[in-house]
């Protein structure tokens, strides 16, 4: 039934690097390329090649122009798709038990075979992580690539999710955030990672990296002609100085 | 979990697929590995079930882009081309008659055949995003026409001409930073650029690392997005800023003196007496540039060992003049007050603050966080050294800098910016992907005289050492249609070929009757001033004949192109076809190795297609071409496999470097039959690591020499050093200046002597300089957008619903200045046309600049897409207000609207002014609808079904 | 969210037929059989054809039966069981009261209760979303509850009119007026709960907050999608005034007036009132989904 396990063995979840997320829109792509042909029903799309094309995706990239209180405006490129929450409502609300969240290793998951379409926990999801694939009439979303982290005919390298391994920038990370340990919690730890929306008590797994200060400048050298030698007696009157050196 | 209130059991191990086959992705020039995933479908079909990034593969590592992922799209696009096409309608119309291969190739051979013999300048042979340029430029050469050119001219030369002619090497493509030691990473002017993947891959690793990014661009986008540091410079103005920085390294004395005077022609002595030498190298006997041996207290050859070259004072020189080394000229051109940060600041909107901030943390990483690795090599001089010195800062341009008309000067500016710092070719710095460096002497000089019946007189492209080299008749006029190698751009050294059809039409130099054309939507995207060539491509003589009477053109899916082309040769898709990623052309090496990569056949084509290689194999053959055809008269070459394997260019050395001759053959060895499997086994790449000794230096480093002589990059060791001043653009200054027997116009004189400066100069883009910019006073410039190549990604279902329409970013100031609405839209005009677009607001941007994502407009018909399609209603072509001229100037006469030196097209140059407009039903200029010869997509996919 | 037709007339018809069964089971109307045939009939038939449409909004209908087995964590599956069940009752209620006349007050009271049930889960469904504050911060079971109740009471009230029995006609009056004022209550917690109430930005969606302001620059998609369709619907503040002031004279004002009038006429004139209620309460149903704000459009830059 759709009550939520007490506790997971595992939590399984993505790490996204805000800092060198260059927007490129990979792992969205990449992410609709794996599931269209791969857990449940393909990803339709429609009115693929006219006036209203939308289609179904799992993860979906946000720009934002962020300003702040001095310095230039930045923009801010964000991927978004299911952060396997500990405390789901699109799981408890779900009637059919179709939504749940496995005990195993925390992902969310619907099992197709038993939605029938009523689109309550895409209302429930706070994040937009839950799109209703018009197609097949059953809820979609984000998978953690449960077929593809287990899937023994793929390589052990390649037993990550699809995103991850797309990802050109090398901004996305995969793994365990219930262990304390683990490579991505110490990202985590070091970085200041956040989750969303933590005010909606959903205790999101997933999580995110702030995009490192921007244009500030403490760290830069003092001025360049401190560095330098004293200008004493002109450019090439140093000239002469520095070729001594020289071999 | 189930009703039952157990978790339904989910199958975690299903199958992925039947088969992997390893080849090179297409949807941009960035070529990585992709390993295809083939499934069968339930009619035993074997169907691509996912494209994933090879993990071995020297480009990309495993990574995939946008792009590549929406690969199966683009392979089974509706817009995909079915037959060879026979225009019936218009042209324009897009009405065709489909017809056999065997009778298309008859009718391109009798229209070719019939010029060839007649002249063959006649016939007009340009390629677009070719990546089989040496094998399209041998075919024109044999063909005999002089017109031959592939897409450099309106893309990048001028980082390929301001490379080459400085460093033996460009940015674009040929180099690339070393990623795993730099510290700092400065970027100018680039969105995407060709090695999208390794860029994003490095900026990540290297940030990461706690590295630092300094994104030099108008926008701040993507790579400047995630910039440390955020330069919004205002367009055009880059030469000066990195000119400043120059003067600021040099006032504080922050140049690496060793490296300068050993590795660059920093001593070389410069004739300074007034005469027709002055400025020239002054040289020995044998012709080898002299410098002033500080040791020995004589003029000696750049080469001796231990010298030690001045690098100030007056000399005598061979000639009995006086001449002063290189260093001092630029030292003192350089420190002029006009070079101050404060005398640029305003101009490029940076302050002088900022300018002197950056060039002090520039050296303070170059100098202060310097490392060596120990390691002994050779230079050519002969003397041994211990180690590399490491500079880790590295430097990126791109088209920021070259689409603009000064983008030749300021990427040698920024070259000189990177010598200064010892940062070329040094770890941690910029360094060279083999076969690249290779010195303008390593090079051809272009070739353009045509007998009929013949092959021309050697290769059309080439770097010219002189006036000599020009590609003009005796009476100065243009031996080319596209009028590269003359005054007007002397060092187009990738021809011109967005001028191609304007000059066609207007019969200057001279008529043409055949524009053949490859894979580049020239009546759209690719072309400034679009509708202007779309009246040309459809202009009547009076005998009601087309102007330019015959087009044979080659696209794979239903281009706006297509509909304006008399005869269409169908090519496959990416994933159909034999391709060389050659050493011969734009190979993929990586700055430790040097590799090269194929595309074989994945999956079969289901249509009446061909690799356009193998086509133009066939119409060489046809034509009987020297080298397509045996002494019988048969064709030389099955197919474009059969010459990838069997061509050789030299002895020993073909268009692949690997599993050569009985198979261990690097680079040189007699053909192998099994070459291409033993390709597909390696996941259809070759990868030849460079010994440690060899992989720095390497102009200088005899080992790296040597290495690259045994694969064939050359034929004997070539090293040299690094061209502070370009002696080969003083020659062309000192025709302007009277001197020599080839002597420029009247007109042109003043600007070559500007132009072709041998030390690097700034002036202001020349729209900027001929337009009111009371009247004009906005940049508007367009971005490559991550999840889309140019044209071709309209037609992708899933790239196309990321990019489907494109607004205008205007800057915030300029929206309250002039009222406008964010999501509202405007009418933006330039000197020459104007468009009515959707805008939106934006604050990270220069406030002097607007933009928008490039080719997203798209014509009504085209491309298989429905009506309405929002790329035809909400997207815009900047192109429209382009033009390829600039407005008339004093004297009447109208300049090319590009770089006066390389003739690169500048289209960052462009002026604009913007005032509100009421909403529209769709962008203006609209353009009437093409008929589709592949009718319209489907109404819904869901790829993948048939596996379930 | 985006206001389906299917659910408008699914919750606003479901809850009058319950709103009848609870008047009947309470034990109101008359003895009268013949009453007893007609109302027991309109009251199973409107629940019913009702609880049916909502099958409409299902995109996976062959499924719907599964609805019933999550009854103990989810409201939409409570309230599928609860309606099967209260329909059971009542109709075993009402076919010994038809056939026999016994009204067995007892198994009245449980029909009755369970349909309140049924009322307050519907509601729950809306309620429990955190997600949309607009129905989650407001007293959406307070308003279900007694719009229900009152459509049952007017219903009620009008059908034993039509039987000659004007005994207790008047109750309509506080009825409606009670509704009104539910309504109103309603509306003002609403107006304040927008789609910030949980203390939910932009800011705190991204986690972007500390850097600056935070303003979406382009969307994923330059396309819609079913998140924007479904769960960023936006209507013009004078669209949403106009229809409310509809709701408010057609569902309440009107009513009371014609039902002040009927005292003194016909009953049949209570017909008119329960008719102009209805559509007065459909309005202002669609209102409640049309300006109800999902969190998740704070991604697509609606604040
Ligand atoms: N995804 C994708 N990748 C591509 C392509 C594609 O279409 N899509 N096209 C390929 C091709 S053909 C090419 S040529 C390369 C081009 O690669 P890029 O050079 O990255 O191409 P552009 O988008 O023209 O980028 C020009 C950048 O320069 C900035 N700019 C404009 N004027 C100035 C200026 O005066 N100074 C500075 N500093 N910056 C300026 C613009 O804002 C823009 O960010 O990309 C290749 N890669
Ligand atoms: N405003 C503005 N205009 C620009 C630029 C800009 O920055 N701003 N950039 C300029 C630059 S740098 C470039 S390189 C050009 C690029 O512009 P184009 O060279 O026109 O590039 P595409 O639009 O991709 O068109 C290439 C053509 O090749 C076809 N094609 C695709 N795949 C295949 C294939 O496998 N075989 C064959 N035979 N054909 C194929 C496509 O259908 C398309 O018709 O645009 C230029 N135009
Ligand atoms: S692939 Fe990586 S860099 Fe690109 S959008 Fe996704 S997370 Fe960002
Ligand atoms: S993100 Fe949304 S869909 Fe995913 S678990 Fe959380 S609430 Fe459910
Ligand atoms: S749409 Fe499917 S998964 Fe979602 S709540 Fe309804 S039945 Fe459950
Ligand atoms: S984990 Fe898999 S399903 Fe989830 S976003 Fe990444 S690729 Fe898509
Ligand atoms: S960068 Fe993307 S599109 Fe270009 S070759 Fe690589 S994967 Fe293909
Ligand atoms: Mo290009």
């Amino acid at each position: 039934m759709t009550t939520l396990p007490d506790s997971t063995q595992k939590k399984l979840g993505l790490v996204i690097d805000l800092d060198i997320c260059v927007g490129c829109h990979a792992c969205a792509v990449n992410c609709k390329e794996w599931n269209t042909g791969g857990y449940g029903s393909a990803l339709s799309d429609q009115d693929a090649y006219g006036a209203e094309a939308t289609g179904t995706w799992l993860n979906r990239i946000h720009t934002y122009e962020v300003t702040p209180d001095h310095g230039p405006a930045q923009i801010i490129h964000f991927p978004k798709s299911c952060l396997h929450c500990e405390d789901a409502p699109c799981v408890t609300v779900c009637p059919t038990g179709a939504s749940y969240k496995r005990a195993e290793d925390g992902i969310v998951l619907v099992n197709e075979d038993a939605c029938m379409g009523c689109g309550l926990c895409a209302w429930a999801c706070p994040y937009g992580a839950r799109e209703l694939d018009a197609k097949a009439g059953v809820m979609k979303k984000c998978t953690l690539c449960v077929d593809r982290i287990y899937n023994e005919n793929l390589p052990e390298e390649d037993r990550v999710p699809a995103c991850v391994r797309a990802c050109p920038a090398g901004a996305r990370h995969f793994g365990d955030l219930g262990d304390p340990d683990s490579e991505v919690n110490q990202i985590v730890a070091d970085r200041g990672g956040f989750g969303l929306m933590v005010e909606q008590g959903t205790k999101p797994v997933n999580r995110y990296l702030p995009p490192r200060p921007r244009d500030a400048h403490e760290s830069s050298p003092v001025d360049l002609v401190e560095l330098a030698e004293p200008e004493a007696k002109g450019f090439l009157g140093w000239l002469d100085r520095a070729l001594e050196k020289v071999g | 979990m189930a009703a039952d209130g157990t978790e339904p059991k989910v199958e975690t191990s299903p199958k992925v697929s039947d088969e992997v086959r390893c080849t090179t992705c297409y949807m941009c020039a960035c070529r990585c590995g992709i390993n295809v995933h083939l499934r069968e479908d339930a009619d035993g079909k074997m169907k691509v079930r996912y494209i994933e990034g090879n993990r071995r593969h020297p480009v990309n590592k495993g990574v995939l882009c946008a792009k590549g992922s929406a690969g199966i799209m683009q392979h089974y696009s509706p817009a995909r081309l079915r037959k060879p096409l026979k225009r019936v309608g218009e042209r324009g119309a897009g009405e065709f008659q489909e017809i056999e291969w065997d009778e298309a190739l008859q009718i391109a051979t009798g229209w070719l055949e019939a010029v060839r013999q007649d002249d063959p300048k006649k016939l007009a042979f340009f390629t677009g995003r070719d990546q089989s340029q040496s094998f399209t430029s041998w075919w024109a050469q044999q063909y005999g026409t002089p017109n031959y050119a592939a897409h450099g001219g309106f893309c990048s030369v001028n980082m390929a001409a301001g490379g080459i002619y400085t460093l033996g090497g460009a940015f674009w493509e040929f180099g690339s930073p070393d990623w795993d030691r730099t510290k700092l990473f400065m970027v100018f002017g680039v969105a995407e650029d060709h090695d999208s993947n390794p860029i994003k891959a490095g900026i990540g690793k290297l940030k990461t690392a706690g590295g630092r990014v300094i994104g030099v661009n108008p926008v701040r986008t993507g790579y400047n997005a995630v910039a440390d540091e955020w330069v919004g410079i205002t367009p055009g103005t880059d030469g000066l800023f990195i000119l400043a920085m120059v003067h600021e390294l040099l006032r504080s004395g922050h140049v690496d003196i060793e490296y300068l005077s050993r590795w660059t022609n920093a001593g070389y002595l410069v004739e300074r007496s007034p005469g027709e030498r002055f400025g020239l190298f002054t040289r020995d006997k044998d012709d080898k540039p002299l410098v002033w041996d500080l040791n020995t207290g004589e003029a000696v050859p750049f080469d001796t060992p231990g010298t030690k070259p001045a690098l100030k004072g007056e000399f005598p020189s061979v000639e009995g003049g006086r001449c002063v080394p290189v260093f001092e000229l630029m030292a003192r051109k350089y420190l002029e007050p006009e070079y101050a940060p404060e005398a640029v600041a305003e101009k490029c909107g940076i302050s002088a603050a900022t300018i002197k901030r950056l060039a002090a943390e520039i050296a303070d990483i170059a100098f202060n966080q310097a490392f060596e690795i120990p390691c002994e090599w050779t230079d050519f001089r002969g003397e041994k050294h211990l180690s590399f010195k490491g500079r880790p800062v590295s430097f990126h341009a791109m088209r920021g800098i070259s689409a603009h008309s000064n983008g030749f000067q300021t990427c040698r500016a920024l070259h000189i910016l990177q010598l200064l710092l010892g940062a070329v070719e040094t770890p941690g710095s910029f360094r060279f992907k083999p076969p690249y460096p290779k010195p303008v002497e390593a090079h051809p000089a272009p070739h353009a005289n045509s007998v009929p019946g013949s092959p021309l007189n050697g290769p059309h492209l080439g770097f010219p050492r002189s006036p000599d080299d020009l590609a003009i008749e005796d009476d100065g006029t243009a031996k080319r249609i596209d009028k590269a190698f003359t005054w007007e751009n002397p060092l187009s050294s990738h021809g011109m070929m967005h001028m191609v059809i304007s000059n066609a039409y207007a019969g200057d130099p001279y008529p043409i009757d055949v524009l053949f054309m490859y894979m580049a939507n020239m009546s759209w995207n690719s072309s400034m001033n679009t509708k202007g060539v779309i009246e040309m491509l459809t202009a009547k003589r009076d005998d009601g004949e087309y102007v330019i009477p015959k087009i044979i053109y080659s696209d794979a899916y239903s281009s706006e192109m297509v509909a304006y082309s008399d005869l269409i040769l169908p090519d496959t898709t990416y994933l159909e076809r034999h391709d060389c990623i050659s050493l011969l052309d734009r190979p993929i090496g990586e700055i430790d190795a040097a590799c090269d990569a194929i595309r074989w056949p994945v999956v079969e084509p289901d249509r009446d297609v061909r690799g356009f290689q193998s086509a133009l194999l066939d119409l060489g053959a046809r034509l009987s071409l020297p080298g397509f055809v045996n002494d019988d008269g048969s064709a030389k070459y099955a197919d474009y496999a059969d010459y990838m394997v069997n061509h050789q260019r030299r002895p020993g050395v073909g268009p692949l470097a690997g599993w050569r001759g009985n198979g261990g053959g690097e680079g040189r060895g007699e053909p192998n039959p099994d070459q291409l499997q033993r390709y597909i086994e390696n996941g259809g790449f070759w990868e030849c690591h460079i010994p440690d000794k060899a992989r720095f230096m390497k102009p200088f480093n005899m080992e790296y020499q040597d290495w690259a002589v045994e694969r064939g990059f050359f034929d004997k060791p070539f090293p040299y050093v690094f061209q502070l001043y370009a002696e080969p653009l003083r020659k062309f200054q000192m025709a302007a200046e009277g001197y020599g027997d080839k002597l420029p116009p009247e007109h042109l004189r003043d600007r070559l002597q500007m132009a072709m400066d041998p030390l690097p100069v700034w002036w202001e883009p020349f729209e900027g300089m001929q337009v009111d910019n009371s009247e004009f006073p906005y940049h508007a410039i367009t971005q490559r957008p991550a999840a889309m190549y140019h044209a071709w990604g309209s037609q992708n279902a899933w790239l196309r619903q990321i990019h489907g329409e494109n607004p205008l970013y205007v800057p915030g100031p300029i929206m309250e200045a002039h009222g406008l609405e964010d999501g509202g839209w405007a009418r933006v005009s330039s000197h020459h046309g104007s468009i009515v677009v959707p805008i939106r607001r934006m604050e990270a941007v220069n406030c002097k600049t607007m933009w928008s994502w490039n080719a997203i407009g798209k014509r009504e018909g085209a491309w298989a897409l429905g009506d309405g399609a929002p790329e035809t209603t909400r997207g815009f072509l900047l192109n429209h207000l382009i033009h390829e001229l600039l407005p008339p100037k004093g004297d009447g006469l109208r300049w090319s609207n590009s770089d006066p030196v390389t003739g690169q097209a500048a289209w960052y140059d462009l002026r604009v002014k913007i005032e509100p407009a009421e909403e529209h039903e769709a962008s203006e200029p609209r353009v009437s609808a093409q008929k589709s010869p592949v009718g319209q997509g489907p109404e819904d996919l869901a790829y993948g079904e048939e596996w379930k | 969210m985006h206001p389906a037709p299917s659910l408008i007339f699914f919750t606003v018809l479901s809850g009058l037929g319950l709103g009848l069964i609870i008047s009947l089971g309470f034990g109101f109307g008359p003895q009268d059989q013949g009453f007893a045939l007609v109302a027991c009939f309109l009251a199973l038939a409107i629940t019913g054809g009702g609880g049916s449409l909502s099958v409409l909004h299902l995109a996976n209908p062959k499924n719907a039966w599964r609805a019933f087995s999550q009854w103990r964590s989810s409201w939409l599956s409570r309230e599928a069981c609860l309606m099967v069940a209260t329909m059971g009752l009542f109709a075993l209620y009402a076919a010994i009261w038809v056939f026999s006349g016994y009204r067995l007050w007892g198994l009245g009271l449980l029909a009755a209760t369970l349909a309140l049930s049924t009322v307050y889960a519907t509601a729950m469904i809306y309620a429990q979303i955190k997600a949309v504050p607009t129905w989650s911060f407001t007293p959406t079971p307070a308003l279900f509850l007694t719009l229900s109740i009152v459509g049952g009471i007017i219903t009620c009230r009008l059908l034993q009119g039509i039987f000659g029995d004007t005994g207790e006609a008047w109750h309509v009056l506080p009825a409606i007026a009670v509704a009104a004022g539910v309504s109103i209550w309603w509306t003002t917690q609403a107006a304040g709960a927008g789609r910030t109430a949980t203390g939910s930005s932009i800011a705190s969606a991204t986690g972007l907050g500390r850097q600056g302001q935070v303003r979406l620059f382009e969307g994923p998609h330059t396309g819609r999608n079913y998140l924007l369709d479904e769960m960023a619907y936006r209507i013009g503040r004078k669209r949403a005034f106009e229809l409310r002031r509809i709701g408010a004279y057609v569902g309440f004002l009107i009513p009371l007036a014609l039902a002040v009038i009927a005292l003194f006429t016909s009953s049949w004139l209570l017909l008119a009132v329960l008719v102009c209620h209805i559509a007065g309460v459909m309005a202002l149903r669609w209102l409640f989904f049309a300006e109800a704000e999902h969190v998740q459009a704070l991604y697509y830059g609606q604040e």
